[in-house]
């Protein structure tokens, strides 16, 4: 028995032994930088590798700016736009997976084809689709001139970030929910009917939450990467108007000589997240337990 | 079977059609944009080859920096697939045998990655390199390490769930026939294996040939430059019609190989008298967003 576990662990070592050291490793880096200290010339960050002597006041002053001051309205302009991204991105995205998995009937191949089209499509070929049509001169912008609307969409304009979101992520959240509801046992549903549930009352006290974990999960699964992006609103808006989290997060590591606040910022970011994981890990947790009883 | 079918919803074929349109045509445009004949990504000017191979100094082809960009992808996609795919196989096998604490662990730190934004782990490797392990360069070393942590989870996941859908019976099967441990799981299940494998390879090409944020955190200036970041730097610019073809010429990279991919799989299910064919395939390489 021992020389069996000796070749799985063998096998797995490789793998494990990478992520631990490109993926954990720097995740205490980023603690490091962001509780480390500042060289007083270049104002660079310099690391602490040790814990003991970590150094919070830096991450403090990030944080009260993140509640009352200057970083306050980038937070709440992250989520606004993140959970009006999601919202529309569900509005658009349920009655899709629902139809893929209810009754697209003969042509469904076809429709599921094209529906997964998108998820393949570069991120940044569908971004620069959209600012060739949303450009002053674009086909867009000309088609809703011709009825009196002169907007510029490109000049840090909330409503097209918000969009550019939605057609980022549309097909990222349709591709898992129509997995969940293929998967779903649709007898249940059948089975309300025949007992005299209307189709109404057989969607809301059936399907809503059988599919309630797979819908929580895709969620979650857009959710995340919208809280970290930038790059949408880079090139859809490129303005301070519309800035994001990430955008700061970018600004501060990528661009900037202050990578400690870029640090703190990735910090805060990833508590967020792990928040809004937890809360997922604990519903669908509740649902398994519903289920099993 | 019940007496009452589903009850159909009039709105729903024309929203699906409608948003199949609406996730299309703008790209569909922005392809045809590439044989514009004039300086304009917006304005049509008539057909041309131009931006493709006509200008002898910008078109994609011609143009010195963008095929760089090009090779500099192809490269980067194809180095991260070869490495991170025995990587990431031997990790599903072992982990998925394995028992106990350890076990658990080993799968923690798998499917975090999944769920961690990129701008997260770009950020944090930037760091890393930058300050802990800085004999590794910036740029193409630095960007296949990335890629590779970012795209080993995806093989993982995808070769665990046909490990879990083979079980263990025909390795047991084996090894009550005197085949050793090795043996079983050289001839009886890597062979098995055969479709996950083939369908990470291809997520794992398309992933890293379209990704964005790790590779450019980790780039190190134009030598670097993959398409995707190419694309980045100068849509807000007044590029030409050349940019589009950059961009067509990637897309049209990811669905070649992912067609291949499909009828490969597909042809493999045939042979081996498993059921589904191209619909089984699609499930295979989509598996990543269950």
């Amino acid at each position: 028995m021992r020389r069996n576990t000796r070749i799985w662990n063998g096998l797995a070592a490789p793998g494990a032994a990478w992520l631990l050291t490109f993926f954990a490793v720097p995740f205490y880096a980023v603690a490091c930088v962001a509780f480390g200290s500042i060289d007083p010339v270049f104002r660079d960050a310099i690391p602490q590798w040790n814990p003991l002597q970590w150094d919070f006041a830096q991450a403090q002053d990030v944080l009260a700016s993140a509640l009352n001051g200057p970083l306050r309205g980038v937070f709440i302009r992250t989520f606004i736009f993140v959970i009006a991204a999601m919202m529309i991105c569900f509005l658009i995205g349920f009655p899709i997976a629902y139809f893929l998995a209810r009754h697209a009937g003969k042509r469904r191949l076809l429709l599921l084809t094209l529906i997964i089209m998108p998820f393949w499509v570069n991120y940044l070929m569908r971004m620069l689709s959209w600012v060739n049509l949303l450009s002053p001169s674009g086909l867009f912008s000309r088609f809703m001139s011709n009825f009196g609307i002169d907007y510029n969409w490109l000049d840090g304009s909330p409503i097209t970030v918000v969009l550019g979101l939605v057609y980022g992520y549309v097909p990222f959240l349709i591709l898992p929910l129509y997995a969940t509801l293929e998967r779903m046992d649709w007898r249940l549903v059948e089975a309300a009917r025949d007992l005299g549930a209307s189709s109404r009352q057989a969607f809301r006290l059936v399907t809503v939450p059988t599919a309630k974990a797979g819908v929580a999960a895709a969620a979650i699964l857009i959710a995340l990467p919208m809280f970290g992006d930038y790059y949408t609103n880079d090139l859809l808006s490129r303005s301070p108007k519309t800035e994001m989290l990430g955008n700061q997060i970018d600004f501060y590591i990528n661009n900037s000589s202050q990578p400690q606040r870029g640090a703190i910022l990735v910090m805060m970011l990833s508590v967020l997240l792990l928040i809004a994981l937890s809360w997922y890990l604990r519903s669908t947790a509740r649902v398994g337990k519903e289920q099993v009883r | 079977m019940s007496t009452i079918a589903p009850r159909r919803i009039r709105v729903l074929p024309i929203l699906a059609w409608g948003y199949v349109a609406w996730s299309l045509v703008p790209v569909l445009i922005a392809v045809a944009y590439s044989f514009n004949d004039g300086r304009s990504r917006t304005m049509w000017q008539g057909f041309s080859f131009r931006w493709w191979f006509g200008d002898p100094n910008a078109s994609v082809f011609r143009d010195e920096s963008m095929r760089q960009a090009i090779v500099n992808s192809l490269v980067l996609a194809t180095a991260t697939m070869l490495i991170v795919a025995p990587l990431g196989i031997a990790l599903a096998v072992g982990s998925h045998r394995m028992r106990g604490k350890i076990s658990s662990g080993v799968q923690g730190l798998t499917s975090i990655p999944l769920i961690t934004p990129e701008i997260v782990v770009g950020a944090a490797l930037l760091l890393t390199i930058t300050r802990l392990f800085s004999g590794i360069p910036l740029g193409f070393p630095a960007q296949l390490l990335g890629n590779i942590t970012f795209s080993i989870s995806a093989v993982v996941v995808i070769v665990r769930a046909r490990l879990v859908s083979i079980g263990s019976g025909f390795e047991e099967a084996a090894r009550d026939l005197g085949a050793t441990r090795m043996q079983a799981l050289r001839y009886v299940l890597m062979p098995m294996l055969w479709p996950s494998v083939m369908a990470s390879l291809v997520v794992v090409f398309a992933t890293v040939i379209d990704d964005f944020v790790i590779t450019s955190f980790l780039s190190a200036g134009v030598d670097s430059e993959t398409v995707p970041l190419r694309i980045y730097s100068s849509v807000r610019g007044g590029a030409t019609p050349a940019l589009n073809a950059l961009a067509t010429l990637l897309v049209a990279t990811t669905f070649a190989a992912l067609t291949i991919a499909l009828f490969a799989l597909s042809h493999w299910r045939k042979r081996h008298g498993e059921p589904g064919g191209i619909r089984a395939a699609l499930a295979d390489i989509t598996r990543m967003g269950e």
